[in-house]
């Protein structure tokens, strides 16, 4: 037999798909708007198909590279392009949003904060292309048949993706370096726009690429054997697309905000003067908030796209909650318990800063008490996997008492009394150091405290239900869950904003006085984001199990097999290892500017 | 330099704890289904029938939708709230206004309902949306489950034996390769003393022909009394059959003096069928006196 891994056979295989894909790129982008409509998911074959069935393998199609697992070679490279890129896209939406209130304020401090945390994307940017381009080169070299399938199915779109990167390239260039040459009057404006096309651009980027993604969890748009009906709409407009679109814009904020949240930490701690960490300690403190404010309703937008899945296959939706992918929640857990905690601990903390912040301080055991349990009430697995004389002393699979804490109608109960917690928490340091003026403040307090009571009275209440009826309409239940959390903290913003309006100060917040612990649940924050994206992205991929096109295109490969929680945990810690570090660098080498320029 | 260290031996810290702690929970591999041919040679129809019910549970993966548990989907091998099982209801389906399918005899429609569930959708279980017109059941000869037609066959005369009526399929009458068998793991083991490790049957059970190593566990009943056990089931099935079935659905059959609830329930998914069979056949000579 011909030896497989030589690196002529390598170079010959990458030089023809790439070849490939060049000309379907070209080949695509005119025929683009020629193409014919056709919807039809897999499995519903409405009109004949254009392209060829996706090809049966064998472990020989498969190149090698080295030593090592391909699928773990591309799956860091992956993640590590992920991870970058949620982070470049995050950040534009709310420096934006930064630079808008900048503006409409006139207050110089947040166009500053603005610009800074562009600046700190401008190095990720490169890297996030840099890994993109690896990424390919590994797929094209390790997985060429998959690639070649793919590429024949999205030619249409390579082209458009081409120009969007490069459009988004050059809005970003202009938005950084043309910060100060439109800094005012018309300017601003065009600036602004130049952020919103960088946007628009960096949007329309994320939703092709996910795309690929969903088009490999639950295709449509191909014959059940995977030949290409061809319309590439079809294949795009998949069930999981728009869920798991909105699912990464949502989660991109929450992610860019934790980073820069570790960047402000960062510089809080290496910062010398005064006023540094005062700038510091605030932009820490913003950037903490741009990631609770993204992580409230992620939950929300998991169960749209867990709800998506299960109607696309109640057999994939099942594997992934009840079957071999079922613990992975309980990891889930831990990681948002510990982001939850991280997010309010880094609050409490903060109202040492406020002066008259020391009233509310009170309510920490209470909100700590009350997140704590919720925590432990997520954290609580449903079957729990024993020795035989720990079955034989407990009666059975099911833990008789705290089994009952293990299903979803408890689970969903405590994330959103956690969520309603931690949004509790930002509206008392919001109060902090404030008296209002308004002549029915003390009426406002006791329409507030209704208003949470019955809140989490209701959501109690649904949990409760929910043991009492069947499972599938259970499921239901956290519709009306969700919306209670999202009525309370819709309806308590409006009091307590208008209760607020005009209040007089205690004195002025003392920025910068924080300790150096805080800064530390800011690098938690980071850390836990980057952990649990890498998490979620492999049970996001690991869900096909043995496919690489879920029912249409298998898998063949000696990496076919579904690996155990521990193995894919290892990958994603260097992963993110290998992200902080990157990042950390980023860091350091502004600082290592700035001394450069401080120098001259 | 020190703030530098301080971030990254934080940061090893808390991606050292995520890791270890996902290292310390229950560690599951998924193996890809493997390639394997069922020999259909000296098949009898009570063989036939525990192939049908090891693909119901195993690769048909049905259990994950019908069960009592979910409610996601009717109950099929055994009586609830959505009446007898499917195959003693499958007359009155055919005559409801409601049906629109093909097929004419009870047979048909079982064989239908795996591959065009749409035929029929049992009220409260079609897609939200589609006013039970459109059945969220995959067509089970395609996609991820793909069963051949005789593994369909063998789903078929298992859910007949379930309900207690006549199985109508025929016998197979040759071998026929199967696209692919239940999941594995690492390919099958071939002897009952790898088998009893892959699967710790030792931790619970005294397993006859396999070194116990000086350990007598008594968390299961001793299968050195298989056959005294079976005699003493209500349903008094044969030993084999008696076997697989407590080895598949295990509280179908608790000894006494036993728990209910002790064994794991999911040997079906986990075990091949060439597996379930060594189990089974080692098992039952070693109670017959290793005829």
């Amino acid at each position: 037999m011909k030896p497989r891994n030589t690196l002529f056979t390598l170079a010959r295989r990458v030089l023809a798909v790439s070849l490939v894909a060049l000309i379907f790129a070209v080949n695509g982008g005119v025929a683009f708007a020629a193409e014919e409509a056709a919807v039809a998911p897999a499995g519903e074959t409405a009109i004949a198909p254009v392209g060829q069935p996706a090809p049966v393998l064998t472990e020989e199609s498969y190149p090698l590279l080295g030593g090592g697992s391909s699928r773990v070679k591309v799956w860091i490279v992956a993640q590590l392009h992920l991870f970058f890129a949620a982070f470049v896209l995050g950040v534009p939406i709310f420096v934006l949003v930064i630079e808008g209130i900048g503006m409409a304020t006139g207050d110089k401090r947040y166009d500053a904060m603005a610009k800074e945390f562009i600046k700190i994307s401008m190095v990720a940017f490169s890297f996030t292309a840099t890994l993109g381009g690896i990424l390919l080169f590994l797929l094209a070299m390790l997985y060429p048949d998959f690639t070649v399938y793919s590429l024949k199915i999205f030619r249409p779109i390579l082209i458009a993706y081409a120009l969007l990167f490069f459009g988004e390239s050059l809005c970003l260039y202009i938005y950084y370096y043309g910060w100060e040459a439109m800094s005012s009057g018309f300017g601003k404006w065009v600036h602004l726009t130049v952020g919103l096309l960088l946007n628009a651009a960096g949007m329309t980027l994320m939703v092709l690429s996910n795309s690929w993604a969903t088009f490999m969890m639950a295709p449509s748009g191909v014959t059940p054997d995977g030949a290409f009906l061809g319309d590439v709409w079809a294949v795009m407009h998949g069930p999981l697309w728009n869920p798991i679109n909105l699912h990464r814009f949502i989660a991109n904020i929450a992610y860019g905000g934790s980073i820069v949240g570790a960047y402000a930490a960062y510089k809080f701690l290496t910062a010398k003067a005064p006023e540094e960490k005062a700038h510091y300690d605030w932009m820490g403190y913003t950037a903490n908030f741009i990631a609770v404010v993204g992580l409230l309703p992620l939950p929300f937008a998991g169960y749209w796209l867990t709800k998506e899945l299960y109607a696309y296959s109640q057999q994939m939706g099942i594997t992934l909650m009840g079957g071999i992918f079922a613990w992975l929640f309980i990891i889930q857990a831990l990681l948002i318990g510990a982001i939850f905690l991280g997010a309010n601990y880094y609050l409490w903390l903060g109202l040492v800063r406020v002066p008259g912040g020391e009233a509310y301080r009170k309510a920490i055991g209470w909100m700590a008490t009350v997140l704590l349990v919720c925590f432990l009430v997520w954290f609580t697995p449903h079957t729990i996997i024993m020795t035989s004389s720990e079955i034989k002393a407990l009666g059975g699979a099911h833990h008789p008492v705290l089994g009952a804490l293990g299903v979803m109608s408890a689970k969903n109960t405590a994330v959103n009394i956690m969520i309603l917690t931690t949004f509790l928490a930002f509206l008392l340091y919001q109060r902090a150091g404030k008296i209002p003026k308004v002549g029915w403040a003390r009426g406002g307090n006791a329409a507030l405290a209704a208003l949470f009571a019955a809140g989490a009275a209701n959501i109690v209440t649904l949990g409760i239900y929910g043991y009492y009826i069947p499972a599938n309409i259970r499921i239901g239940l956290s519709v009306p869950q969700v919306f209670t959390t999202l009525f309370v903290i819709a309806a308590a913003s409006l009091i307590n904003g208008v209760m607020y309006r005009g209040a007089s100060e205690t004195g002025p917040t003392r920025w910068g006085d924080m300790p150096a612990r805080s800064q530390y649940a800011l690098f938690l924050l980071a850390v836990s984001f980057t952990w649990l994206m890498g998490l979620m992205g492999y049970v996001r991929s690991g869900i096909r199990q043995h496919w690489h096109v879920y029912t249409v295109f298998r898998d063949y490969s000696p990496d076919a097999f579904t690996p155990t929680l521990g193995y894919a945990a290892n990958v994603v810690s260097v992963t993110v290892l290998i992200f902080m570090a990157m990042v950390i660098f980023i860091f350091w080498l502004d600082n290592f500017s700035r001394k450069k320029a401080a120098h001259k | 330099m020190k703030t530098l260290a301080q971030i990254l031996a934080f940061s090893l810290m808390v991606v050292g704890g995520y890791s270890w702690f996902s290292n310390s929970i229950p560690q599951l591999r998924a193996e890809p289904p493997s390639e394997e041919s069922v020999s259909l040679e000296g098949m009898t129809m009570e063989s036939f029938v525990a192939l049908g019910q090891t693909i119901f549970e195993g690769k048909g993966t049905c259990p994950l939708c019908h069960n009592a548990v979910g409610h996601r989907a009717p109950l099929l091998v055994e009586a609830g709230s959505d009446g007898p099982p499917v195959a003693a209801r499958a007359p009155s389906r055919l005559a409801d206004g409601r049906y629109h399918g093909t097929a004419s005899k009870p047979e048909e429609y079982l064989r239908e309902s795996m591959v065009s569930p749409s035929a029929f959708v049992v009220e409260g279980f079609g897609k939200p949306g589609t006013g039970d017109s459109v059945s969220p059941m995959p067509d089970v000869s395609a996609g991820s489950i793909k069963l051949s037609p005789v593994e369909i066959d063998a789903v078929i005369a298992y859910m007949q034996s379930a309900a207690g009526v006549d199985i109508t399929v025929p016998l197979p009458t040759e071998a026929v390769e199967t696209a692919e068998s239940a999941p594995a793991d690492e390919g099958a083991v071939k002897d009952m003393g790898a088998l009893a490790e892959k699967y710790e049957c030792k931790l619970c059970h005294i397993v006859p022909g396999v070194d116990m190593a000086g350990e007598a566990p008594d968390m299961g009943p001793d299968l050195n009394g298989l056959k005294r056990y079976a005699k003493g089931a209500p349903d008094k099935l044969p030993l084999r059959e008696y076997l697989r079935l407590s080895i598949v659905e295990p509280n179908r059959h608790v000894a006494q003096g036993f728990e209910p609830d002790t064994m794991p329930p999911d040997f079906a998914d986990r075990m091949r069928v060439s597996e379930l069979d060594l189990a089974v056949e080692s098992l039952a000579r070693a109670a017959e006196g290793g005829k």
